[in-house]
């Protein structure tokens, strides 16, 4: 039970915000030294840890090309097709996005999408696109909104999708463990088949809140105008666009 | 053969590549901090296929990462906000390349899964030509390559090394955080090797009401849920709470569907994933790739999606997987 506290350690660490790389490494250290483990032991740990979990960096191969299209204007090309099309909302947009990414991620087709290759160049220009014909301005904390819904789109989509395709890392993990352990003789098959009821819950609960954003936003910039209108001591510019 | 380390090696030589640049960068503000972090960093990529070969000791690269993270968590390490385009200019270059910007973001995936789709064909002889066992991640970096390669082409850049340069920009913005995934993937291995996982086992059987359906799903799931916040990921939850209730409860006490259950367990504890700083690639690198002042915004958008989600395995799996009478 004593090993438990490395994990309190982590959960005190990044409540008080300190650098979670620190925080990490402390906990891993003395949860070690808890359980037992010897120095060496420990440094072992860190170096096979880093080798064996390189594959988990693999979005830095993808910076080069975006980083050299968003110098061209790509993410302003994106904003500019999207204020073109005047029934896309934000919350549209992104409910796209979201139903592309699970379909593709359900044909086994994750690496279609992610957060270095999609949602920075495309989807959060798009979606800030949209916004910014809806609003004129976006002001900071709704932009900040619009990038965190960005991004969740993507791991909610990618998330349950990817289960209901059989050669996914968990669904090959389950099926190798539980044969191996208990002599099951689970099909991956049969396990893609049931994750498509969450799958298609996750779509409901996430796609509802998609289209519900529009009207969040809504407010959100409504308050954000009023704070500023207040704060220049000018009388309120009336409705807006 | 392409093998995956081929493709760690160009994650190597990109780091290394990165900090030659931030060495010569004079304006830099933290110049030599952190163009020895990105340094040594490439060069632990480069060290790890050693390490995974096992013709190296792993305790080097052990000391190299904690170096690392000295480096990172005592400012040594800053972003050089290298020079780019303005607004203006690349309003101006969006006009005149238009849609043909989308052509290099559009290669990426597409060279992607034809090699996914091709591999099992593309043979030299008897030996595939692509690494059989990591055929998604060798065939992102080809296409990266290859989207770079068309971006120059389309958009022909004064200096052809561009990429390198804008690759630079977006890194140093995303900063220390581009190493905490592989940092949580190490503290998970270390409390797996420290017993965390049998603790946690032997709590979540103690709060199990026995006689109870309901109630073991519910502690199944929403232990999966709480272990993945934990460890930020479903794969290390998974085998503890299965081991603790799902196999022992469910399946033989129960007579659960295993598919069933096993299926959706490990979907609830996806719902964990959505909630947790600890899964840092998703929730974490995320926020510094869009540059959000709040780094938890990516979490604080998913949690009511996880939340009613976890809600709804606990229903689909007690309706699903047991025969009611």
């Amino acid at each position: 039970m004593l090993v438990l506290i490395g994990v309190l350690l982590v959960i005190v660490g990044f409540a008080i915000r300190l650098n979670p790389l620190l925080v990490v490494t402390i906990s891993g250290i003395v949860t070690a030294l808890l359980g037992g483990m010897s120095p060496l032991e420990i440094l072992n740990a860190f170096g096979s840890g880093f080798s064996s979990s390189r594959s988990v960096t693999i979005f830095v191969v993808v910076l080069p090309v975006i980083g050299l299209i968003e110098r061209f204007g790509l993410q302003e090309q994106a904003k500019a097709l999207i204020s073109k099309l005047a029934r896309l909302t934000t919350g549209r947009v992104l409910l796209g996005y979201l139903v592309i990414r699970q379909i593709t991620a359900a044909l086994g087709l994750t690496s279609i999408g992610g957060h270095a290759q999609t949602v920075r160049p495309l989807v959060f220009p798009m979606a800030e696109g949209a916004a910014l014909r809806r609003y004129g301005t976006v002001p900071d904390k709704v932009r900040e909104k619009i990038k965190g819904h960005s991004a969740a789109a993507d791991n909610v989509g990618v998330f349950f999708g990817e289960d209901v395709f059989v050669a996914v890392g968990s669904i090959l993990l389950i099926t190798t463990f539980v044969d191996t352990t208990y002599g099951l003789h689970l099909e991956p098959l049969q396990l893609a088949v049931w994750a498509i009821p969450t799958a298609i819950c996750a779509f409901l609960i996430h796609g509802f809140r998609l289209l519900r954003l529009d009207r969040t936003l809504d407010a959100a910039v409504k308050e954000a105008r009023a704070e500023e209108t207040a704060a220049a001591h000018v009388s309120p510019a009336g409705g807006m666009a | 053969m392409i093998n995956v380390e081929s493709i760690y090696w160009l994650i190597g030589l990109l780091f290394v590549g990165w900090a030659f640049l931030i060495a010569r960068d004079a304006t830099h503000p933290r110049r030599w901090g952190s163009s020895a972090f990105w340094g040594l960093l490439g060069l632990c990529f480069f060290y790890g296929t050693a390490v995974e070969a096992k013709t190296a000791p792993a305790w080097v690269l052990g000391i190299a990462v904690l170096v690392l993270v000295a480096l990172a968590s005592t400012g040594l390490l800053g972003d050089g906000r290298s020079k780019t385009t303005s607004e203006e200019q690349r309003t101006v270059h969006a006009g005149k390349f238009g849609n043909k910007l989308f052509i290099p973001a559009l290669t990426l995936p597409v060279v992607t899964v034809i090699i996914v789709l091709l591999a099992p064909v593309l043979k030299i002889g008897s030996t595939p030509l692509i690494d059989p066992t990591h055929t998604t991640l060798v065939a992102l970096g080809i296409g990266a390559i290859a989207a770079a390669v068309v971006g120059v082409a389309i958009l022909r850049p004064k200096n052809k090394l561009a990429p390198v340069f804008e690759g630079r920009r977006i890194l140093e913005t995303i900063g220390w955080a581009a190493l905490l995934p592989q940092m949580l993937s190490t503290l998970g291995i270390l409390f797996t090797q420290a017993g965390v996982g049998t603790a946690v086992g032997t709590l979540a059987k103690g709060v199990l009401p026995s006689g109870s359906l309901i109630a073991a799903v519910v502690v199944y799931c929403v232990g999966m849920f709480i272990f993945t916040v934990l460890m930020g990921n479903g794969f290390a939850a998974f085998p503890i709470m299965t081991a603790a209730i799902g196999w022992p409860v469910l399946v033989q006490g129960f007579h659960g569907n295993p598919a069933i259950v096993f299926a959706i367990g490990m979907l609830a504890g996806f719902c964990g994933t959505l909630c947790t700083p600890m899964a840092a690639n998703f929730n974490l690198v995320p926020s510094a790739l869009l540059e959000m002042k709040n780094k938890y915004g990516v979490i604080t958008a998913q949690v009511a999606t996880g939340v009613p989600l976890l809600a709804a395995n606990i229903a689909l799996m007690y309706f699903l997987a047991f025969h009611h009478a």
